[in-house]
This record gives structure tokens, sequence and C-alpha cells, in this order.
């Protein structure tokens, strides 16, 4: 049910914030030095960081709960102990590469 | 045509129904979502990869076809599975016609609009002179 949940949800989050700033970024990109600046700047604020890794958060949870739906999809894991396995991997499954993925980002990107 | 009992459920459905659609949108859905499956993937390798993400590092890695098509790939797919995904919540909780239809207007407005300045930026950056 959670699960469930949080698959629209993050849905219509990467939709709405990520592809504009997925454009965005590609805008500015083309649009010049200044443009650029100003993204980067707003991508290094602590409140764009945040954006960010719940961005990143967003999309491993959609990822996983998504293979999970096309898993049931075929009619597979719709035993109750089963089906509560794949629920629970997909919410530690995206918290562990959210953080690992940051933890290299911010930590030791060179 | 009938294909009795060899047909699957999703290939009795497929044209059928009041709208004569639905079965290719649930299908659109789920084969957009495993190229994005590629492509998300594609995207966050090549941004961890990167030797750095400033301007002039990232425009040559647009700039050339193996970024730039994988590129143009994720922001025409990416837009078309938002807009089918967001169809789906739109008609689960807007009923009413009048409003359902102009919010699913809005979106696609939105998503076709999105997509185009997106892929006019990515051409601009692709078609450029060198970076």
């Amino acid at each position: 049910m959670l699960v469930s949940i949080l698959h629209r949800v993050t849905g219509t989050g990467l939709s709405i914030v990520g592809l504009a700033l997925l454009t965005w970024w590609l805008a500015a990109l083309a649009g010049g030095t200044d443009a650029y600046a100003t993204f980067s700047k707003a991508a290094a604020h602590p409140v764009g960081i945040i954006v960010l890794i719940g961005l990143t958060w967003a999309f491993f949870q959609h990822l996983l709960s998504g293979i999970r739906h096309l898993v049931m999809d075929t009619g597979a894991a719709f035993e109750l102990d089963t089906n509560k396995t794949f629920a629970i991997a997909t919410l530690v499954g995206s918290i562990v590469l959210t953080a690992a993925l940051w933890v290299y980002v911010l930590e030791y990107r060179p | 045509m009938s294909l009795g009992e060899s047909a699957t459920p999703l290939g009795r459905v497929r044209g059928l129904g009041s709208a004569r659609e639905g079965g290719e949108h649930w299908l659109t859905e789920r084969v957009t979502s495993i190229a994005l499956l590629l492509l998300g993937a594609w995207l966050i390798a090549s941004l961890l990869f990167l030797p750095s993400l400033d301007q002039r590092t990232v425009l040559e890695w647009l700039h050339a076809p193996s970024g730039a098509v994988p590129m143009a790939l994720l922001i025409v797919i990416g837009f078309k599975h938002a807009l089918d995904g967001m169809k789906v919540v739109v008609d689960d909780y807007v009923h009413e016609p009048g409003n359902n239809f102009a919010v699913n207007l809005l979106l696609l407005f939105l998503a076709v609009a999105g997509g185009a300045i997106a892929l006019f930026a990515l051409a601009r950056i692709a078609f450029g002179g060198a970076a």
C-alpha cells in the first residue's frame, strides 16, 4: 500500500520537479556562461542539494517499485510474504542507493 | 478477428473498450519504463564518471553523438512516460469530465512545451560550434 502510493508520489515529483530541472540544466548549458553559473549556484545551495538528494531518492524508489510492478504484471509475487518482502526491499534499496551515491558525490568525488 | 483461447489478456483488450484505447496506453507506459531504466542508469553513470561538471566538460560530453543521442532519447521518452503516468493519476482523482479534460490538456501542453525546450537546448549544444 505505502509502496504503491510512493510510486505515484515519486512519479509525480520526477515528472514535475525532475523534468523541470533537467530542462533548466540543458537550457542553462546552451545559454552561456552566466546562465550556467546561475544554475550551478542554485544546485550547490543547501536547498538545491536537498532537492537533488530528494530527486535521487525519488528516482531510485520509482525505479525499484516500477520493477516490482513489472514483475507483478506477469502475475508473479502476489503471495503475501513475497509481496511484502519485495515492497520492503524497494524502500531499503532506494535509501541505500541514494545514500551511497551522495556520500560518494559529497565526500569522494574530485 | 478472433484469436480465441490463444490470445493473451492484453491482446484481447487492445483496441476495445468504450474509448477503443487504454490497452496501448498501458503497454506504452511499460515499454517506456524499461527504456528509462536504461537511460536513467546511463545519465547517473555519465554524471558520476565525467571528470568534472563544469560547463566546458558537460558541453563536450553532450556535443558528441555518444552523449547527445541518449540524451535526446531520455528527453523524448522521459516526457512521454511522465505524461502517460500523470494521466493515470489525473484520471483517478479528477472525475468531473470538464475538469478532467482541462487538466489532461494542460499536462499535454506542458509536456510538449517542456520537451521542445529541452530538445532545442540539446540541439544547440550538439550542432553548435565546438564547446
